[in-house]
């Protein structure tokens, strides 16, 4: 085990070896000297043929019947009738086609070395005495508090207690925009910290910080099969042992020996067993780096089939934030507002909250007025008293119940607000309206182009299911552009709806932001949490927007979609290169050594297809001229 | 039970895979054997008064891996 070690450690220098050996039997041939020649090459074929054979034991030890083994009889065959240019040449390539395999997969997994590397190794943690110690990033336990300086990675998950700075958190998100945190807020282990100073108390570490997660999760898409790969890994091992028969069978039939040997090098199915896995592995990588966790090759093929997709309203389309978005204002100043946000500004209702916050955005201070009495009226608002002033806050019933009159003017823009599926706020000082308001949750940036980008890459049909009335769901839909709308509904009748479409035929992906929705999510053909920090949203679905984007989803099926297509292109090129020599060989153009050459370029070929898939993005998502010139150059 | 998780070199081909989860699966006192092909990792649970993680960082080395990093929760 000590000397197949050596031999692992060694196999370039072994490959080289082997070529400057065959470079001077080559040398030998043309000068000549035969002895120089024949030495050369059956030197060259020892060699290199002591690593393959090594292999295809230990293999064997195993109980299968590796493409090594192949190799090594072919190999071994023909040193015996003495074909020692041929046995030379077929090792060499195969060496020097596995060191450039190596090489060339090493790029294809390189995403998710670059996002491990991202991970944090040291901390500094700063003691009850305030002393601060730097250690390993493993010795830091949850309720450690460490300090940050400007340019350094933040090592754990947790809750800034003091200072304040801005962070890149592109190793979570994908997005390098810089962003502000005080003491309170949230930090995620490997983020960067800008600028400023920060002391963080941890709340998770190591293999359990959201990082932590999302490197364990790519690890394991990454290895995570799809059913095109089961069934090549499968088929694989049949074909290969049904190889070495069929080697046997045209020896037997023939007696042709080089011609059985021949076939044993010509059947091995190197690229097929390469080709699938390669394309997942860049297209999972390529995800990765831009904010999108797929897990997995199933998810990828059947993502890539989605044609209907279900969106949950409040949190995903929308950012579950209520805002002012009208503003009209009847008086001659803004006193009505000031005098709505002292009202308001105890109460936790999230129209409430929408103008104080609204208010606070004018510099209007609540504190300008201080109320007398605040009554609650249900299901209409609000009534108080300022300075001996009634305050009436509510809606239009409101102002029907105290007989106060709205102006054409008025009832024109109450109608507007309406239409659009806003909520409206009237504020009526001493009987008079002086200040309607439309409140609606802010749609999501982007959602609009987003969803029609979508439907050119191959959705059908766009739902929008929601607790909310009717009418502002509608509003809603018919700004971003959604097909159909189910509104009014209670969290598990939107499971209904998922599995009504499942139903009638529909392949259907449910994207929400993971946190009440989660039956819908597992039902879903496909489920898309929009959001990193919640577990649960990166546990339950199969697919994660770790930034909330839009473009986010819009890149995810893409990618999804030339994921699969780049599978089955390599599976193409693979089975054509099979075919292609068997061809070659009946028609006698092939032999053991140009068999071999042709089966290591199509190895290459087939990764160098795989690779495209890392560079792939959206923008530059039109058709691919590549894609159709991929069979002209595995032929060359 | 402890974990480990070993951090090896780049593996390239399948059947390494095959090799070494056979080889950890066969070693008294493992439980749970998941070797990752593109990580070049594996993860594993085992008793710890049974069998020590030294030893399965041995038995990968034996199959001729080298293990660039290992670590152990108890």
């Amino acid at each position: 085990m000590k000397f197949q070690r050596y031999i692992n450690k060694h196999i370039n220098q072994i490959t080289l070896i082997t070529a400057v050996l065959i470079g001077i039997g080559l040398l030998g041939s043309l000068l000549n000297f035969q002895l120089v020649y024949t030495g050369a090459f059956i030197l060259a074929s020892i060699i290199s043929a002591v690593p393959i054979l090594l292999r295809a034991i230990s293999a064997l030890r195993f109980k299968t019947i590796s493409i090594e083994l192949l190799v090594s009889i072919a190999v071994v065959g023909a040193f015996i009738i003495g074909e020692y240019n041929e046995s030379a040449i077929v090792t060499f390539l195969f060496l020097f086609g596995t060191f450039l395999e190596d090489k060339t997969l090493a790029k294809t997994r390189h995403s998710i070395k670059d996002l491990t590397e991202m991970a944090p190794t040291t901390a500094t943690v700063v003691s009850e005495d305030g002393e601060t110690e730097e250690t390993d990033v493993d010795f830091v336990d949850v309720g450690d508090v460490v300090l940050v300086k400007a340019g350094g990675q933040i090592p754990v998950d947790g809750k800034i207690v003091d200072g304040s700075g801005n962070l890149n958190e592109a190793s979570i998100t994908g997005e390098s925009k810089l962003v502000t945190k005080d003491a309170g807020d949230s930090v995620y282990s490997g983020t960067i910290l800008d600028n400023g100073t920060v002391k963080v108390e941890a709340t998770k570490v190591g293999d359990d910080t959201t990082f932590g997660k999302i490197v364990e999760l790519v690890e394991d898409a990454q290895d995570t099969k799809s059913p095109a790969e089961k069934f090549i890994d499968k088929f694989a091992t049949y074909y290969t042992p049904a190889v070495l028969v069929i080697a046997l069978v045209v020896g037997l039939i023939s007696r042709d020996f080089r011609l059985a040997i021949t076939v044993l090098v010509l059947g091995c199915p190197g690229a097929l067993v390469i080709g699938a896995p390669v394309s997942n592995v860049a297209g999972i990588g390529n995800g990765a780096k831009n904010g999108v966790l797929i897990k997995g090759g199933e998810v990828m093929n059947t993502f890539a089939n989605v044609d209907t997709l279900v969106f949950d309203k409040t949190g995903t389309l929308t950012e579950g934030k209520t805002a002012v978005t009208q503003f009209k204002n009847y008086a001659a100043s803004e006193d009505s507002l000031a005098m709505a946000a002292a009202v308001e500004q105890h109460s936790d209702h999230p129209l409430a909250n929408a103008v104080v916050k609204f208010a606070a955005g004018r510099n209007i201070s609540p504190d300008k007025f201080t109320t007398d009495s605040v009554d609650t009226v249900k299901g209409r608002g609000v009534q108080a008293s300022i300075k001996d002033q009634q305050v009436l806050i509510g809606n239009a019933a409101m102002m029907v119940d105290n007989h106060i009159q709205l102006s054409a003017q008025q009832q024109t823009d109450l109608k507007a607000i309406q239409k659009q599926g806003s909520s409206s706020v009237i504020i009526a000082v001493g009987n008079e309206v002086q200040v309607i308001l439309g409140i609606s949750d802010v749609i999501r940036e982007g959602v609009a182009e987003s969803l029609r980008q979508l439907k050119k890459i191959g959705i059908k049909k766009t739902v929008m299911l929601t607790g909310d009335n009717q009418a502002t769901a509608e509003a809603v839909a018919s700004q971003i552009g959604i097909d159909t709308v189910h509104a009014e509904l209670l969290p598990e009748q939107k499971v209904t709806y998922v599995k009504k479409y499942q139903e009638q035929g529909h392949r259907v992906a449910f994207i929400g932001d993971g946190i009440n929705d989660s039956p819908s999510i597992a039902t879903a053909d496909i489920g898309i949490a929009m959001g990193g920090g919640t577990d649960v949203a990166v546990e339950t679905s199969d697919v994660v927007l770790m930034a909330s984007k839009f473009e986010e989803l819009v890149h995810a099926f893409g990618l999804a979609k030339k994921t699969v297509a780049n599978t089955k292109e390599n599976i193409v090129i693979a089975i054509g290169t099979v075919v292609l020599l068997l061809i070659g060989l009946m028609l006698g153009y092939i032999y053991m050594a140009s068999g071999m050459f042709v089966h290591e370029a199509s190895i290459l070929v087939v990764i160098f297809n795989a690779m495209r898939l890392i560079k792939y993005h959206t923008k530059t998502a039109k058709l691919d001229p590549d894609q159709l010139s991929f069979e002209e150059s595995e032929l060359s | 039970m402890s974990k480990a998780i070993l951090q090896l070199d780049a593996l390239s081909c399948p059947a390494c895979m095959q090799k070494i989860q056979g080889a950890l699966e066969k070693q008294t006192g493992v439980e749970n054997v998941k070797v990752l092909f593109n990580a070049a990792k594996v993860k594993t649970e085992f008793n710890g008064e049974q069998i020590s993680a030294d030893k399965l960082s041995d038995t990968i080395t034996d199959l001729g891996y080298e293990v660039q990093s290992m670590k152990v929760k108890e």
